[in-house]
């Protein structure tokens, strides 16, 4: 006999000023079932995890937790059913100890006015031995891993008598090693019992993890099931609504001979990376892929001139060039879209807008100085319209927009410098799979124009469809290169190595 | 040993001895019982104002308010205890201080939690705005004749010795004062859940909430606090100088908040400590005291104090800007 129904939603509507947020969502959850809610930005996730935990009371339909209606529908009451949510910050305290974290909001919920430090020691080891982990209890947050304070957000959710674990997005800033942790804490979690939703757009650890899913498109639910019914593609296609074009990306030689856009030579920052040597002719994208640690993204920064190479030569369109500083990279016309948008790219306060002309404002410029605003602003507009950023108007923070969306203000940016060799890191981290798509489109389009993309990603799927070679980095060295025939076992058989040599 | 050497109040603590060694190597005077308690009667003041911009500058905030609201408080009080030929105990001039602190306090408070301001400029417009009003509305004499209960305080000891033919050192109420309500204040930042509520919220602000403290009742008792430290402040600056300048005290902020940045306490938020702080008061004390005994003008102070607050600021970062950041 299954166990029996924790969570249960029928039928339920949530309006916001005249947007139609959910329309007649069903989802239910066992007992100790890992479910996973699967949508692309903008589908309702959000707002269905909101109306679980008593955040937005819906219009119609019933929410019942723990075969009962939730009533009234709060915060506090769904917590005292059972219903702990993991954010994506994790809400955490970063100048405070890990015990202090684990035992705030329980000593904060008991009214407790004076501190013990004896019982908050205490609680802390009682929520680690729940999730079977050791953490030093003295340090403060801020200086874990974003691993480690996941598990304390994990630990503490735990104390408060959790049946249902939600949570948003959680292996987003994770290494692969790091998910593969978390997930062994979940299948501890769900031995226990313990339901777990878990929203997420990464479609294979979707289908990993998860023992049903459901499928969330402009508010309505598109498709649920058991997982084993499902594959990537028709994730995919119930998310986005549309059948995806899964070409692979070739590139073919123009007539003649034509000199590469970008030669490395020798090129080298120790102890980061040091000898690495390839070219990129143009239309060419060069995949990098490696491991955490593996110089990737230094290399990258040393080519933009933020983290100058030490060693070896670079040449552009057969030109020696020395990259001192970003300005130098600039002016060569080398663009860097960086691995962390939020705090390394965007100006998350200003309006698309500034964000978009702020590479170009030496061009903007007239003379005297004087910034043409008519030209910016068709600049703009054009931008919007090319990427299809689905936003109200230019003038909105670039912080409003879903991460698929930001993350195109960012590329359009760059691309607005019309630059020679463009490098991106993790381009698609965090993005829903219809940006995601979009975006891979683009640079497609951007090499067959003739600019050289290096595409620096630890996303296999996306560097062996995107990329027409792929050079994988290995502790600062290259280690192998493949041409356009590369598959992701391959890549992952080298990986497995690379472990293995590593010692790990 | 290494949990020692990670703390930065040990570090305050070798550059106080060791700064106190150099001046008593050119002044052997500066090591006289009296010369150090002296000091320690002067940091009174200072420490007092400190412990509660301490509390803000944990909370993630800077108030620069405290020294206006002590001069209201000083002024106000001598002027009515004066006025009235005032004999009884001195707790209650001590008492109305306070109150006026604390009331002055509420403003500060009202503005910056309900309008969910940042401290610093509310407080740079009450500063103004505090002795203004004593300036404007009350008076611009200097109170010469404070009342007996205030000069027989200022003439009090907490602990004395020596005497019988050699000289008397005695250790003044003020340090006492001072050490009390440092051990208040510690115990309230260490062992109640407000003061963990504190530091919550120079932490991070949306997890405070989360946590379920509300946040307005955090912020309007800090800000009630540094009114009644300031007020307290206020007094017994009016004693120590046996005065009610209006025009006192504004204007030492910046070595109020130089000691509590010294101390350790992060500018942003999050960090600090009450025996930072004190390690902090005292350097600054032994520093402003000091320069006269090395034969250093005083008109050298500002210029000293504005360079070691810069220095107290920059040292931190440099160390948080070269530790390796987490993923």
């Amino acid at each position: 006999m299954p166990p029996p129904q924790f969570l249960e939603l029928d039928d339920i509507h949530k309006r916001f000023a005249g947007v139609h947020a959910l329309r007649g969502v069903d989802l239910s959850i066992r007992e100790g079932e890992v479910h996973c809610l699967a949508g692309e930005n903008g589908s309702g996730k959000s707002t269905l995890i909101k109306v679980i935990a008593g955040v937005h009371p819906p219009e119609e339909g019933r929410v019942r937790i723990g075969g009962s209606d939730l009533d009234p529908v709060t915060p506090l009451e769904s917590i005292r059913r059972g219903v702990q949510v993991i954010y994506q910050d994790f809400s955490l305290f970063p100048n405070l100890s890990v015990a202090e974290n684990l035992a705030l909001n329980n000593e904060v919920e008991q009214g407790r006015r004076i501190v013990r430090w004896s019982r908050i020691r205490a609680t802390a080891r009682e929520a680690l031995a729940r999730i079977r982990r050791e953490l030093p209890l003295h340090r403060p947050v801020g200086e874990l891993p974003v691993a480690d304070r996941q598990l304390v957000a994990i630990a503490r959710a735990l104390l408060h008598d959790a049946r249902l674990v939600i949570m948003d997005e959680p292996t987003t800033a994770l290494t692969q090693r790091e998910v593969e942790n978390l997930f062994t804490v979940i299948e501890n979690l769900r031995a226990e019992g313990i339901a777990i939703l878990f929203v997420s757009h990464k479609l294979r650890e979707v289908l990993r993890i998860s023992e049903r899913l459901t499928i969330l498109r402009n508010g309505s639910k598109v498709a649920e099931g058991p997982t084993t019914d499902f594959d990537e593609r028709s994730i995919t296609e119930a998310m986005t609504g549309r059948s995806v074009r899964d070409e692979k990306f070739h590139y073919t030689a123009g007539p003649g001979p034509r000199p590469p856009v970008l030669e490395v030579e020798g090129l080298g920052r120790p102890p980061a990376y040091r000898g690495v040597s390839f070219r990129v002719d143009p239309g060419e994208i060069v995949g990098i892929t490696g491991l955490l640690g593996s110089g990737r993204t230094e290399l990258a920064l040393g080519l933009f001139g933020l983290l100058p190479a030490r060693e070896g030569s670079v040449r552009l369109d057969g030109q020696p060039l020395r990259i001192r500083s970003v300005e130098e990279a600039l002016a060569a016309g080398i663009a860097y879209v960086p691995e962390d948008r939020l705090t390394e790219g965007l100006f998350l306060e200003q309006s698309i807008h500034r964000n978009i002309i702020a590479s170009i404002l030496p061009e903007l410029a007239g003379r005297f100085g004087f910034l043409d605003f008519a030209r910016a602003r068709r600049e703009v507009e054009e931008w919007i319209r090319d990427f299809g950023i689905a936003t109200p108007n230019a003038e909105v923070p670039a912080q409003s927009l879903s991460g698929g969306n930001q993350q195109r203000v960012l590329l359009a940016r760059w691309l607005a410098r019309t630059p020679r060799v463009l490098v991106l890191n993790g381009p698609t981290v965090g993005v829903d799979v219809g940006s995601k798509e979009a975006i891979h489109q683009r640079l497609r389009a951007l090499a067959a124009e003739g600019m050289a993309v290096l595409l620096l990603s630890d996303d296999l799927p996306e560097v062996v469809s995107n990329c027409n070679r792929v050079l994988l980095l290995r502790e600062g060295r290259l280690a192998a290169e493949f041409d356009e025939s590369v598959t992701e076992e391959t890549l992952n058989a080298h990986f497995a190595e690379t472990a293995g040599t590593a010692g790990v | 040993m290494g949990r020692l050497l990670r703390q930065h109040e040990f570090y305050v603590a070798v550059i106080l001895v060791g700064f106190s060694l150099l001046v008593g190597l050119v002044n052997p005077a500066f090591f006289s019982l009296w010369n150090l308690f002296a000091l320690l009667k002067s940091s009174a003041v200072i420490g007092i104002f400190s412990l509660g911009l301490l509390l803000v500058l944990i909370s993630g905030e800077i108030d620069i308010s405290f020294p206006a609201i002590g001069v209201v408080a000083l002024y106000l009080t001598n002027l009515f205890f004066s006025g009235i030929d005032y004999e009884g105990t001195v707790l209650l001039p001590f008492l109305m201080a306070a109150g006026i602190g604390v009331l002055l306090g509420s403003i500060n408070a009202f503005v910056i939690a309900r309008f969910q301001l940042p401290t610093l400029i509310v407080s740079l417009g009450t500063l103004s705005a505090f002795q203004g009003f004593i300036l404007t509305f009350v008076d611009t004499r200097i109170i010469n004749r404070l009342s007996d209960p205030m000069i027989d305080y200022s003439r009090s000891k907490a602990l004395s010795f020596g005497g019988e033919g050699g000289p008397v050192y005695s250790i003044h109420t003020s340090v006492l004062v001072f050490l009390l309500l440092a051990v208040v204040t510690w115990i309230l930042l260490r062992y109640t859940t407000l003061g963990r509520g504190v530091y919550a919220l120079g932490g991070d602000r949306q997890a405070t909430r989360r946590a379920g403290f509300r946040i307005w009742k955090i912020e309007t008792f800090i800000y009630l606090y540094v009114g009644f430290l300031a007020g307290i402040a206020g007094l017994i600056h009016s004693a120590h100088v046996r005065s009610g300048n209006p025009f006192d005290l504004v204007g030492t902020e910046l070595n109020v908040l130089a000691a509590v940045v010294l101390g350790g306490a992060r500018i942003g938020g999050g960090r600090g400590t009450v025996l930072g702080t004190v390690l902090g008061v005292l350097l600054i004390t032994v520093m402003n005291n000091s320069l006269i005994l090395l034969g250093i003008p005083s008109y050298w102070q500002r210029f000293v104090t504005g360079m070691v607050l810069i220095v107290a600021v920059v040292l931190p970062q440099v160390r948080h800007l070269r530790s390796p950041q987490p993923a």
